[in-house]
């Protein structure tokens, strides 16, 4: 398995695990382990981590919502505007997560640097 | 370089956790709000029902069954534990709500909202809001009874408070970013102020003043009759009030003082008004007494009411209750049934208050006596907090003064109000809860002080009765229309209508009783009432229903409720029609004329008379009374009845004329000017929806508490009706909780409310009730006889002590 599928796997496994204890942020932490742990190069620093937790976020908020027929996803897809369209915002939601954990992953990335360096 | 790559990402790291942690203006902190863990997804779902939960202080089971409505009727072994559950209960399915309503009513929205709402706060603190509800609590606590269930209400909230995770809150607490504080029983003090100052916190004294001073005494009183010339009012002309041994307050000859004021604070909307009625059994079909009750409010959601049973051992209540007050408000229990209408009387009155030198004493009978100050400490969200001092005398506060709404250095206007009289009104309904008869009812009323309710009564008993309860001060004759000298002690209220004395009727011989906010009593009563801006149309036509025939139904009551003829249009249209001159209306405006000429006067939903009539009425309105569009001066234009009145009467007033035209109209010009200007925006109105019918026009809805948000409103909710309609459902007010019930033993009853029991936006019981109230449908209350589930019951909760 390439580190990408690997970096990837972990990032989601790990951002559930501390969800379970950990506010919303949580998703940075476990960008930013995995980045240090599992480094990877160039834009699959950012890439893998943002994918990752934007598909976890995704898919977490359709089954936390399609049991109870998306009657309030539509509403707050009204409210922020995102034309009342549910999918929408589980993309929006995705892509929130998808940037924190990115940009996190970035800074695991640097400090991983850094450490390696100064071995 | 490294090293710079590490910091930059550091930063980045950081910038992104704050972006997504912070709240921006209305724009929620987006990481915290959108996340699949605590956000708004954990919202999406139905309460939980089912299971048991452990709650401290509980001496024994509550057990909690849901029926399909996901109504609660709860059973418990004895009061306390009742009210601790009730508060358990509400705050399950409203916390966000019932903690809201009480902030507003202390005037502490800045506190959530920030500075945009400094205003409001300040305005709600000068009116006295907080200083009445610690009159109220204060009283209350005089109270053992009282004070212990008040404190288990509070309780039961907390507990279902402290066990929230943040996941768990309500999602207004996450578009705000805040959380829930602990409940407390000052807090059903202020939620029983808010809902004082909605039904008994207007008046026109300011308005009344500038009125005299413009237009002088006799053409003040042409239109602002004392009565109109005609009364039909709740209590029957025919009472004879002989029994009344206390006389009204003699006359100390005082005058106003003819003050000019720009801008006074805000009133409750005038709509807020309710119909109730009730016949007994020999002019019920079924020859069971049969009652009706509908509030007309602000059309909110969440809703102002949750239904609940509330039952012990002892009793078993039924009805509306409002989130943040202990009992069943307008409702029923095995032996009688209640509700409320308002019955607004002139409990506001305002003195001009000097001051000295440094305003720490104010002139009263030629001596100095000392204000007292009251700081109010306004949070503000995100800035630093606002000191208002508030300046009280024996009246009351100082709302006007050089702080606010008001230029004069040493003068000011103290409110005297009945809402700041402590009261134990929370004792009225734990007693009416647990009543069983006639004496009972009186009983528990004798504690209700403001707002003054016609409290309609019907028993298993077969006995209908109806209250005008509150504590009403004995005013001389034109006490309080205007603003008083507050420097001579004749000028303040010298007593109060003994209760005993206050109107009423039992088993009247006409074998109903009624009330829509209309004149309490006719000329003959001792005391003096003058018009509060009574209802004059929704009265006469629910009394001419009673009068029409012999028996009435339970179907007769619904079909009442969803009344929709318009008796205002019925007394004015066809004058109008008559009198007009319609030889220059062009092809577009002769097609409206024929439209309202074949309408029947019925406000229904596919109608475009009403419409017709709203523009046509509403522009003639405004042309008659554009005297009273003065600058910088607070005026009330007169009532509509009075406005009809004249129109019809006195035709050719210098009223009629429009003061910016060079000519002089009459009431005949000014018919065909507004029916043109009607028109002309009917047309506009059909361009932009494609029709005028009543429903597209009125477009009914039901909007969110937090600034009407939309995504959580209702819109275009189709239904007929209007203000003064007895279906007096209007844009965005009206018949909040319709109940029927019919006094067989136990009670049958109906009801319904346009929202639903949660306040969710992501429940399906959110807004559920709301067709089938736009459809004039009722929902049967399953009223349970014992703790036993029935075929209704779809889901059981048992709360249990905590050890």
């Amino acid at each position: 398995m390439s580190k990408n599928i690997i970096n990837f796997i972990v990032t989601i496994v790990l951002a559930y695990l501390l969800s379970l204890f950990l506010p919303w942020w949580s998703v940075m932490t476990a960008a930013l382990a995995t980045a240090l742990f599992i480094p990877l190069r160039k834009v699959a620093v950012f890439v893998i981590p943002f994918l990752a937790v934007l598909l976890f976020w995704f898919v977490m908020s359709y089954f936390l919502s399609s049991g109870n027929d998306f009657t309030l996803a539509k509403r707050i897809a009204v409210l922020l505007p995102l034309g009342g369209n549910p999918y929408v915002l589980m993309l929006v939601t995705g892509v929130v997560g998808g940037l924190a954990a990115g940009i996190a992953a970035i800074f695991g990335k640097q400090l991983s640097l850094v450490l390696v360096g100064r071995k | 370089m490294k090293y710079f790559k590490l910091i930059l990402s550091f930063v980045l790291t950081i910038g992104i956790f704050f972006a997504l942690n912070t709240k921006f203006g209305s724009i929620p902190p987006i990481g915290k709000f959108l996340n699949p863990y605590t956000g708004v997804w954990q919202n999406e779902i139905d309460e939980s029902i089912t299971g048991e939960v452990s709650i401290p202080d509980l001496k024994d089971n509550v057990t909690v069954h849901y029926d399909a409505e996901l109504i609660p009727h709860v059973f418990a072994q004895n009061d306390l534990d009742l009210y601790r559950a009730q508060g358990y209960i509400t705050a399950k399915h409203r916390l966000w709500q019932m903690e809201f309503q009480t902030f507003a009513a202390s005037g502490r929205l800045s506190e959530i909202i920030g500075a945009a709402a400094l205003n409001y706060d300040r305005q709600e603190r000068r009116r006295g809001m907080g200083y009445g509800a610690e009159q109220t609590l204060n009283k209350m606590a005089e109270d053992e009874t009282t004070s212990a269930m008040v404190q288990a209400y509070a309780d039961g909230v907390n507990s279902y408070i402290n066990q929230l995770e943040p996941k768990d809150l309500p999602v207004e607490y996450k578009l705000l970013d805040y959380k829930p504080e602990a409940w407390t029983p000052k807090k059903t003090a202020l939620l029983l102020m808010y809902m004082t100052k909605m039904l008994a916190g207007g008046d026109e004294d300011m308005e009344n003043t500038n009125a005299l001073r413009l237009f002088g005494k006799e053409r003040f009183d042409l239109l602002f009759p004392d009565f109109f010339d005609i009364t039909d009012p709740i209590i029957s002309k025919d009472t004879d009030w002989s029994f009344i041994d206390v006389p009204q307050t003699p006359t100390p000859n005082s005058t106003p003082i003819l003050d000019s004021i720009s801008e006074t604070i805000d009133k409750p909307n005038p709509d807020n008004g309710s119909n109730n009625w009730a016949v007994s059994g020999k002019k019920s079909t079924t020859g069971n007494a049969i009652l009706a009750n509908d509030p007309h409010l602000g059309l909110n959601l969440p809703s102002i009411w949750f239904v609940m049973q509330l039952s012990t051992p002892d009793h078993n209540a039924f009805g509306a209750t409002l989130p943040g007050a202990l009992a069943v408000i307008s409702g029923f229990n095995q032996h009688i049934a209640w509700g409320e209408t308002n019955a607004t009387r002139d409990v506001i009155d305002w003195y001009k208050i000097e001051f000295n030198a440094d305003r720490t004493q104010y002139k009263f009978d030629n001596q100095w006596k000392d204000v007292s100050v009251r700081v109010e400490e306004i949070k503000i969200k995100g800035k630093e907090t606002y000191k208002d001092s508030v300046l009280y005398t024996h009246h009351g506060p100082v709302v006007y003064d050089k702080n606010f709404k008001s230029d004069q250095e040493l003068a000011g206007y103290a409110m005297q109000w009945t809402g700041h009289i402590p009261g134990n009104g929370q004792k009225t309904f734990t007693e009416l809860n647990k009543a069983k008869n006639y004496d009972d009812y009186t009983e528990a009323l004798k504690n209700w002080i403001a707002p003054a309710q016609n409290f309609v009564f019907a028993s298993t008993e077969g006995d209908i009765a109806l209250w005008i309860q509150g504590l009403l001060p004995n005013k001389w004759e034109g006490q309080g229309k205007f603003i008083m000298d507050g420097s001579k002690s004749e000028n303040d209220w010298q007593g109060f209508i003994p209760q005993e004395f206050n109107a009423h009727t039992k088993n009247p011989e006409r074998g109903f009783v009624s009330s829509a906010n209309q004149h309490p009593v006719d000329e003959t009563y001792p005391y003096y009432v003058f018009n509060d801006g009574y209802e004059t149309y929704r009265n006469r036509v629910i009394n001419d229903f009673f009068n029409s025939k012999d028996k009435f139904s339970v179907q007769d009551f619904k079909d009442l409720h969803n009344n929709n003829y318009n008796l205002k249009a019925a007394e004015i249209v066809p004058y109008m029609l008559e009198h007009m001159d319609n030889s220059s209306l062009t092809e577009e405006e002769k097609a409206i004329y024929d439209e309202i000429k074949t309408w029947q006067f019925n406000n229904d939903i596919n109608e475009v008379g009403p419409s017709i009539f709203r523009q046509w009425y509403g522009k003639l309105y405004d042309m008659v009374w554009d005297e009273f569009d003065v600058e910088d001066t607070a005026l009330e234009q007169p009532f509509a009845y009075q406005t009809i009145y004249l129109l019809k009467n006195k035709g050719d007033d210098a009223f009629m004329d429009i003061v910016d035209t060079p000519e002089t109209e009459t009431a005949k010009d000014l018919f065909l000017l507004a029916f043109k200007e009607a028109a002309a925006r009917l047309i506009e109105i059909k361009a932009e929806k494609g029709d005028y019918t009543w429903v597209t026009y009125k477009a009914t809805h039901a909007s969110h508490l937090l600034q009407g948000l939309p995504a959580f409103s209702v819109f275009d909710i189709p239904i007929g009706g209007d203000r003064s309609i007895v279906n007096a459902t209007s844009e965005d007010h009206g018949p909040s909780w319709r109940m029927i019930v019919e006094m067989t033993s136990p009670p049958t009853a109906f009801g319904i409310y346009p929202g639903g029991q949660s306040g969710n936006p992501g429940s399906k019981y959110y807004d559920n009730f709301i067709d089938d109230w736009a459809a004039g449908k009722y929902h049967s209350l399953n009223f349970l006889q014992s703790n036993t589930a029935t075929d209704a019951i779809i889901s059981t909760q048992i709360l249990t002590p905590k050890n």
